[in-house]
């Protein structure tokens, strides 16, 4: 791994010159040629759809690679005042927002329509990683405190919108980094011990029967007559019936014959276990994998607090993408709306994430010691 | 602080890192392991069975819907019930030229154009795959019919389906309210979900202002189709979660009496317990079959009942206002004690006119010779207005306004039904805003006698009085009395709640005016004495008259030589037995004339029917 005393071809070189991670990249471009094969037959292969896909891949591939030339120094500097700036535009999409289809979470700038909530999803781990950077770790209590606190905010204001999604991502990252910076393990088990037993107190003690069955058809979908449980139901055959090996690619009848709805966002995962089969899907898991392992390989080798807990809180972040969208398209999860990182068709994530990752290369080739 | 403590140990974070990192990997581990399992559990070991779904047969989605919740009266006598009846119906997705179905289906089954305007626009609110109604009723002989074409027209079907029914009809509609279609914007306020099995919900009264807990849960389930989308057989079901039942505090015996007690007469009876805000009776006429809007009312007849000049689905008794006329006489004296403006010996002599100075013209008092020296008993008893003019002046219109305020007049009293008006209690400021002009002394004067702006609505009538009855507390007016959730084994009964209080100046007050208000009934000279004639309970009341059209000064007024819809409103408010009162009604009747020759009879029928050992008023 090391590079320095390995000038090897010319394009390691010019990589390094840019400050890409050649591993990394190779997993991230390796997932998106997946999306834009799976696309073409869940899209009824549609030339303008994947145009409109790889058109988004190039903006989002622009970003990561500015992104990766910032030092993390800057990074870190700028870190309040994005955070500060998010939060007010939360504030403002919740005024002013376009109430688009009962849920405010656009910003119309005019020229471009832009969701904040996104920007949070890099900016909460941010910022409880700049606040416990030069705190003594792990946390005490005030830290922990102060550090939920800004996880809380912003997390309250998108659940407002109401974006249930969103609100999970962005919490999950602010909960990794506080994780990451070295919460105590009596904590840990504290928090799921109280989570134990506050549950069933809550749900004996707390709730109605109406609210009851409203929590127990939000775990359980397809008891809901709602359009996530037809998803689901459908769903489930698409992957069931591809079997081990997969109908062949543009051979899903089920994602074929429109009988699985938002299959080429939401749901894509669906099509790649009908048209792939077990072992394609597997595969795919596989990719994001290693796209995590290189991902948490980065943030060991990372050497300031701040760095190593946002590269391995977005990391994280990343896997609960690929969990969770997993999760809910076969059925093991409640449907909350979030993409398959990456492969879904759609932009408003693709910008984000690939900007976590030009933040993760940035923070790889800014080291002091490029090589231990 | 932090110089105190904390001396960053650089070689402990990254170790604190590192160990956090390889718990995360651990936990990612077994999450992806958990997800390879479930693949493997669909793709390898159920892949038989999804794979047979997949081919060939189609898996389909059917809504459920679930059962209304039943509305009983206080005594378990259903007021709205469910009952089966066959309709037609049609899924979207599975017709592929719907114009042509219909003209085919016109053949076989009576369509009348208002069924296919109505389908359409159910049409409009509901997904592809579900199914859309486009007659109901059907005979058994056009059941039998399309049995014999079933397989002509893929995609209709025949379904049993429950629908509303309402026994009492006319009767409690304006307490029960109806159940209709779901138009587009209904379904654009709610959870769509829940309302994909069914294309009915709640338009007014509790039906309505209930609906949530009335309307349940749709159940879902899952079936498998031939070809021809005819269900092959049914592969899991989750059942629908029926809506609450709903008992009212309305007692259908009462409700009938008041009813049957304002005749052909328009107007409005509220019954009220003033012990606790129940709400009893609330009768609004001219009423109407509700029963005609469950199944989609057609327009000819909707168009009718909207432009009757009658005005039946106008709820008088929620949404009329009316002047009050001199029922509010008793709450002037009250205030006048309050603000001790007053004494209850006081006596003025009325000579059938007042004068305000500074004003040419006289306020009249309903009897032209007056009625003599007069207190505040005989006041209230002969309902004389000088008396009620000197006080009013004396007390201000903004007093007026605070002590009506704390009766609970001029803002909406809360009862659990919807489209409720708040009449209107006038003030300073409310001229001055409504009407961009100062309050005129002259103003003041018929605000003591209600009328002028003041406005109030039969419902307001009945709380403000309950108020009275109850000596200041009062309770908000419910008309749901509990409701019963299909997955508890009780009824959820609601309990009163109650209102801010009113305390008197001093207890006597109260019984000051019920004493007055008794006099109204059973004095010598009370206005209302012949309507309490033999009573075995002590009623007290107050009658009132409130003008539609104002009179020139010295015009006379002659009911008979005037048009019967400009003819005066007839009102009365009462409270029985006086001594412990236990139900107190306000009666409106619409150009009905007088109070006391109207309105206090049909009271009295009212009160009998409660009051009375039933026997003794049975026919």
């Amino acid at each position: 791994m090391n590079m320095n005393r390995n000038p090897s071809s010319p394009i390691a070189q010019l990589l390094r010159g840019l400050h890409l991670d050649l591993p990394l990249l190779a997993g991230l471009l390796a997932l998106m040629g997946i999306s834009m094969v799976v696309l073409w037959s869940a899209g009824g292969e549609s030339s303008a759809l994947l145009f409109r896909q790889g058109l988004r891949l190039a903006i989002a591939l622009a970003g990561m690679l500015f992104i990766a030339q910032v030092s993390p120094h800057y990074l870190r500097m700028w870190t309040p005042w994005v955070y500060l700036a998010g939060v007010v535009l939360l504030l403002l999409v919740l005024v002013t927002g376009d109430i688009g289809k009962g849920a405010q979470r656009w910003l119309d700038l005019g020229f471009v329509r832009f969701q904040p909530s996104e920007l949070m999803k890099l900016a909460v781990p941010m910022m409880v990683a700049w606040y416990l950077n030069d705190r003594p770790l792990p946390p005490r209590f005030a830290d922990l405190l102060v550090a939920g606190l800004i996880v809380a905010i912003p997390a309250a204001l998108i659940i407002e919108q109401p974006d249930l999604g969103t609100s999970l991502l962005v919490i999950s990252g602010g909960a990794f980094a506080i994780f990451l910076a070295g919460l105590r393990w009596r904590w840990i088990l504290g928090l799921f011990a109280m989570f134990a037993v506050a549950a069933p107190l809550a749900w004996h003690f707390m709730l109605h029967n109406y609210q009851k069955q409203r929590v127990l058809t939000f775990l359980n979908p397809e008891s809901d007559p709602l359009n996530t449980g037809y998803h689901i139901i459908q769903s489930k055959i698409a992957i069931g019936s591809g079997g081990l090996f997969g109908k062949g690619w543009l051979n899903g009848t089920q994602s074929q014959l429109e009988f699985l709805p938002e299959r080429h966002t939401d749901f894509i995962f669906a099509v790649i276990g009908e048209e792939f089969g077990l072992l394609g899907a597997a595969l795919v898991l596989a990719v994001y994998a290693y796209v995590i392992a290189r991902g948490l390989y980065m943030a060991l080798q990372a050497d300031k607090t701040y760095e190593r807990i946002v590269a391995g809180s977005l990391t994280l972040t990343f896997f609960v993408y690929v969990f969770v969208n997993v999760g809910m398209v076969t059925g093991l999860l409640p449907v909350v709306g979030v993409p398959l990182p990456l492969i879904s068709y759609g932009g408003t994530s693709m910008v984000t994430l690939l900007g976590g990752f030009g933040i993760l290369m940035s923070i790889h080739s800014h080291r002091r010691f490029v090589s231990h | 602080m932090r110089s105190r403590t904390s001396i960053k140990d650089e070689w402990r974070e990254v170790r604190l890192f590192q160990n956090r990192v390889l718990l995360a990997v651990l936990l990612m581990f077994l999450m992806l392991l958990g997800l390879l399992v479930r693949l493997y559990w669909l793709q390898v070991e159920r892949h038989p069975h999804y794979a047979t779904l997949s081919e060939g047969n189609r898996v389909r989605i059917q809504t459920l819907a679930p059962n209304r919740g039943l509305i009983y009266d206080r005594n378990g006598i259903l007021l709205a019930e469910n009952v089966p009846n066959y309709q037609l119906e049609l899924v979207p997705e599975q017709v592929q030229d719907i114009d042509e179905t219909l003209q085919r289906l016109a053949e076989i089954i009576h369509l009348r154009p208002a069924d296919i305007e109505q389908f359409e626009k159910l049409r409009r609110t509901k997904r592809r795959f579900e199914p859309v109604p486009l007659r109901y009723n059907l005979s058994d002989e056009e059941v039998a019919r399309f049995a014999v074409h079933r397989q002509d027209f893929p995609g209709v079907d025949i379904e049993a389906r429950l629908t509303r029914r309402y026994p009492l009809g006319q009767i409690t509609a304006h307490v029960v309210g109806y159940t209709g279609a779901i138009t587009e914007r209904e379904l654009a306020e709610r959870d769509a979900a829940r309302y994909s099995g069914t294309s009915q919900i709640g338009k007014t009264g509790v039906e309505r202002s209930y609906e949530d807990r009335l309307h349940g849960y749709p159940g879902i389930q899952q079936v498998e189709t031939n070809a021809q989308s005819r269900v092959l057989r049914v592969l899991d079901t989750t059942p629908p979660v029926p809506g609450s039942d709903i008992t009212l505090n309305i007692d259908v015996r009462l409700q009938k009496a008041a009813y049957d007690a304002l005749g052909d007469y328009k107007g409005a009876v509220v019954a009220i317990d003033p012990r606790n805000g129940e709400v009893l009776a609330l009768v609004s006429k001219p009423s109407f079959n509700p029963n005609l809007f469950v199944q989609g009312i057609d327009a000819r007849t909707f168009n009718e009942l909207q432009s009757d000049a009658r005005r039946p689905l106008f709820n008088r008794a929620l949404a009329g206002t009316y002047p009050p006329g001199s029922t509010i006489k008793p709450l002037v004296a009250l205030a006048g004690l309050h603000y001790g403006v007053v004494t209850s010996t006081h006596s003025t002599f009325c000579n059938g006119r007042f004068i305000l100075p500074g004003n040419p013209r006289p306020y009249r008092d309903w009897k032209r010779t007056g009625h003599g020296p007069t207190t505040m008993r005989s006041a209230i008893a002969e309902s004389c207005d000088v008396y009620f003019y000197e006080l009013a002046v004396e007390l201000g219109v903004d007093r007026i306004h605070e002590f009506l305020g704390w009766f609970d007049l001029g803002r909406v009293t809360g009862i659990d039904l919807p489209g409720e008006n708040g009449g209107l209690l006038p003030s300073r400021e409310w001229k001055q805003r409504a009407r961009r002009e100062p309050w005129y002394p002259g103003e003041t004067v018929n605000l003591g006698i209600g009328q002028g702006f003041m406005l109030t609505t039969p419902l307001q009538l009945a709380q403000s009085t309950a108020r009275l009855a109850n000596r200041g507390r009062a309770f908000l007016p419910r008309v749901v009395r509990g409701v019963h959730d299909p997955l508890d084994p009780e009824m959820t009964a609601l309990p009163p709640v109650a209102l801010p209080d009113y305390t008197a100046r001093g207890e006597w007050h109260w019984v000051h005016i019920s004493q007055s208000m008794q006099d109204v009934m059973h004095g010598r000279t009370g206005t209302a004495r012949a309507a309490a004639r033999g009573t075995p309970y002590r009623i007290a009341g107050k009658t009132g008259t409130a003008q539609v059209f104002t009179l020139a000064a010295e015009q006379e007024y002659n009911a008979e030589e005037i048009a019967a819809t400009l003819r005066d409103h007839a009102l009365f408010v009462a409270f029985a037995p006086a001594d412990d009162p236990q139900l107190v009604l306000a009666v409106v009747v619409e150009n009905g004339g007088g109070g006391s020759s109207v309105a206090a009879p049909m009271a009295r029928q009212i009160f009998d029917a409660w009051l009375l050992p039933q026997e003794t008023v049975a026919p």
